[in-house]
């Protein structure tokens, strides 16, 4: 696992050692802390493997009166998320958290949320759909979502996990966004394997973050000033409402990075960029991953570079808003970039990989689609080694594009 | 040009779809010699398109502007004052 | 102005009572003679405006009017069909995590988005306790989307997709509601409007979660002149097909006309209503006797109700 470095601004080493707490905790448990010290005020959730944990503790910590907020223990994710809208409607800060089904389940309303700019804060463990029935990590829950006007961001670990949460309050309810936010950690991986977290005193995150509730949004539901949501909306009116959603998302680009740089400036630790781009500057191949499993192929790149090999890694943070601009950047020196999708789009290919390629398609490089650990399976750091050896070995006999490679597929066994 | 709200929120305006008078085919004329102003029209009309008017706000008059001519206050009225007539 | 305690006969009120104030704004998208936009307006009088609409899909939907005009003088929260209860539920509680206690939250839901889809977040709420009035304005079919079968719709009726009549019976949302044992049950109906915001306003001082079912005839759908919608609703009453009661913490209790109409003989025979509507025109004398026997059936439960009631006041 690759350690973050502490900013060199701040003198004092990682958040300053006075105030710095640290826990042992498992991903779920790390939203759950930061969920916390973000004084939501309406919790609705429903339990679905693997996000339970997330809503049992919050559920102690509201009992325990640790954390002053609404628990409405809903009968279904459909209802938590409208609960939640309900709750951003009339000013309050609201959370919620799913997975897989659950999220699927919930659709319509993580729609309704998108459109209807509501800025709800739902973390979301990554887990397989089925038929059948996996309760392991893959993206496409998520990413079935990424068309509905929400923020999405992938967590490598599990530090990044609780800081992201506490970001995306910030982010979703700046004046410039007013669109909820998704923290998405891989399940199992994040969600049930503990680690160090480092938490910033309470203090330091009532300044980082507005005052809950009670917001000035022009838009709270509130006798004194009737307004009516969502109603009825002709063609000559929709196509000027999409657009500002249009361009909230584009605004959450600096929003994103402004958030980030002032996290850092708060705890050392600085997310003030929409991707890392990690040995790319020198790179010839590029690969490309999303999640817990950019930690992995960090790893894969500093063994290559040992044997000279000049692979670089580019973790995407944002799938939405898309990073196009830091991802052309950072693939600039690259002869060929590696996308490796922990998901599928049945028809199309991998879904990142569509989406990288697009973005690239004007410099003409090879973008290789690589689908892997979906179901869960284990992709690990030799995993990462040989797609970057294959890579390598692709653009110096220049070879283009193939199509997308399986990884660790059991060819064997399928008739 | 008004600017549209940063999202879709809407105002209370009376007429949200026009002057719905517009709609109605008959239209309820009130004899007021016959009213004994039990309000009962004014309760059962479905747009509030009658109107209390008067020192007491006994009288009540039609908003032809608005009323789309169901016919349920000359229905309702209990001394048959108000007639539902063709309109020109 | 007309308060009521708890416990109160609901037809004290009278239309003075009533403020002159319109909180539904005249120039709605509603059919001539439309109950919902009646009942959206005696709301309005019954809580002065002091609260926050939940809308799901539905005709009401409609009738507030195109953005980005409303006709509503009060907040709605337009939501999608299956999550009226939850959205309120939410609204409830995000009214109360910022200390804001004097706002009512009240859900206004047709037939669909109660008895079928929104069934199941109903029944959450209900089972929470959630701080809302639930009131279901019934005209018994999916009207916004042109007059398709509910789970509301009566024996017999003709609807979109039950062109020879519907084969089953109305589902009994009410007592399914009294089942969750909340603190308040009533059916209501908007020709008897006084009755109907009386137990909205009984309905407001109370805690937990309130229901309120209100018959709502409607001139297209029941296939009736527009100006016959007061009179249909009460023969709904007069004849037993509709039963006026409330169920306040668990004691049932009929109200208004209802009460007389224990004595069968009191009751008009169904036909008297089933004939002024165009959608029970082909049901056969046969099935006009089975419904009849129903309603006579579940006026004996009601008897049962109250002689139950009755038991429990005197413990």
């Amino acid at each position: 696992m690759r350690k973050r470095m502490p900013s060199q601004s701040n003198k004092n080493g990682i958040g300053g050692v006075n105030m710095v707490q640290s826990e042992v905790l498992t991903g779920n448990y790390a939203v759950a802390y930061a969920v916390k010290m973000s004084r939501v005020q309406v919790v609705a959730a429903y339990p679905i493997t693997p996000q339970t944990t997330i809503v049992e503790k919050i559920a102690q910590f509201v009992e325990a009166g640790e954390l002053n907020a609404k628990y409405i223990r809903v009968e279904s994710e459909h209802s938590a998320m409208a609960a939640c809208i309900g709750a951003a409607a009339t000013g309050a800060r609201a959370f919620t958290a799913t997975a897989s089904h659950g999220l699927l389940y919930m659709s319509e309303m993580v729609w309704w949320a998108g459109m209807g700019r509501y800025p709800i804060v739902m973390a979301v463990v990554t887990r397989a759909i089925g038929p059948p029935w996996s309760i392991w990590t893959e993206h496409n829950d998520v990413l079935a979502h990424r068309d509905s006007g929400w923020i999405i961001f992938f967590a490598e670990d599990n530090q990044e996990v609780f800081d992201l949460t506490i970001q995306a309050f910030r982010i979703a309810e700046d004046e410039k966004v007013l669109q909820p936010v998704m923290v998405t950690l891989d399940a199992f991986i994040l969600s049930h394997t503990a680690s160090p977290v480092y938490m910033p005193d309470q203090r330091e995150v009532d300044e980082y973050l507005p005052p809950p509730g009670g917001r000035k949004l022009p838009y709270i539901l509130d006798p004194l000033n009737p307004l009516t949501h969502g109603n009825l909306t002709y063609p000559d009116h929709f196509m000027e409402l999409r657009y500002q959603i249009a361009r909230a998302m584009e605004n959450a680009k600096q929003v994103i990075v402004e958030a980030g740089r002032k996290y850092g400036e708060m705890t050392g630790r600085y997310y003030d960029h929409l991707i890392e781009a990690y040995k790319c500057n020198d790179a010839k191949a590029v690969i490309i991953a999303v999640g817990s499993s950019a930690g992995d192929a960090k790893d894969a790149a500093d063994y290559l570079r040992n044997q000279g090999l000049e692979v670089g890694v580019i973790k995407l943070r944002t799938i939405r808003p898309f990073p196009v601009e830091e991802l052309r950047e950072a693939c600039k020196s690259a002869k060929i970039i590696g996308v490796v999708d922990r998901d599928y789009s049945y028809g199309y290919g991998g879904i990142v990989h569509g989406e990288v390629k697009s973005t690239l398609a004007d410099t003409k490089k090879p973008v290789q689609s690589f689908i892997a650990g979906l179901g869960g399976r284990d992709i690990t750091v030799k995993d990462f080694i040989n797609i970057g050896r294959r890579l390598i070995e692709m653009a110096d006999k220049g070879v283009g594009e193939q199509p997308p490679i399986w990884v660790n597929l059991k060819q064997e066994v399928i008739p | 040009m008004n600017k549209i709200p940063l999202t879709s929120i809407s105002k209370p305006t009376r007429g949200a779809v026009g002057k719905t008078g517009f709609w109605r085919s008959f239209k309820p004329v009130i004899d007021q010699s016959k009213c004994v102003h039990c309000l009962q029209c004014w309760l059962y009309c479905p747009e509030g398109a009658i109107k209390r008017t008067g020192s007491n706000l006994m009288t009540v008059e039609v908003d032809y502007e608005y009323c789309k001519g169901c016919g349920i206050c000359a229905n309702e009225c209990p001394v048959k004052a108000i007639k539902m007539v063709l309109e020109e | 102005m007309g308060k009521l305690e708890a416990g109160g006969d609901t037809m004290k009120i009278t239309i003075k009572d009533l403020p002159i104030k319109e909180y539904m704004l005249p120039g709605n998208a509603s059919c001539p003679g439309c109950p919902a936009s009646l009942g959206l307006r005696m709301l309005g009088k019954a809580l002065e405006g002091k609260f926050i609409l939940v809308v799901p899909a539905c005709c009401s939907t409609i009738i507030q009017g195109p953005f980005p005009k409303t006709s509503a003088n009060f907040p709605i929260l337009n939501i999608a069909f299956a999550a009226s209860a939850s959205a309120a539920s939410g609204v409830a509680a995000g009214l109360e995590a910022q200390g804001k206690r004097d706002v009512q939250v009240v859900v206004w839901a047709g037939d669909g988005g109660t008895a079928d889809i929104g069934l199941q977040a109903l029944s959450g709420a209900a089972e929470r306790g959630d701080n809302i009035i639930y009131i279901c304005y019934d005209n018994e079919a999916y009207m916004n989307t042109g007059i398709q079968r509910s789970g509301a719709t009566p024996y017999g009726a003709w609807t979109t997709t039950t062109w020879t009549g519907k084969k089953e019976f109305k589902k009994d949302v009410p007592l399914i509601m009294a089942a969750h044992k909340i603190p308040y049950v009533a059916t209501a109906c908007i020709s008897y409007p006084l009755d109907f915001i009386a137990k909205v306003r009984k309905a407001a001082e109370m805690r937990g979660t309130k229901y309120i079912h209100l018959l709502a005839p409607c001139p297209p759908g029941w296939r009736f002149p527009s100006d016959k919608t007061i009179e249909v609703g009460r023969l709904a009453v007069l004849t037993g097909m509709w039963a006026l009661y409330e169920i306040e913490n668990g004691i049932f209790k009929l109200t208004g006309p209802s009460i007389a109409l224990l004595d069968k003989s009191k009751r008009k025979p169904i036909k008297e209503y089933i004939k002024l509507q165009g959608r029970f025109a082909r049901m056969t004398d046969e099935e006009i006797e089975k419904l009849q026997k129903y309603v006579d059936e579940q006026w004996e439960y009601y008897r049962a109700l109250v002689e139950m009631g009755k038991a429990k006041t005197q413990e």
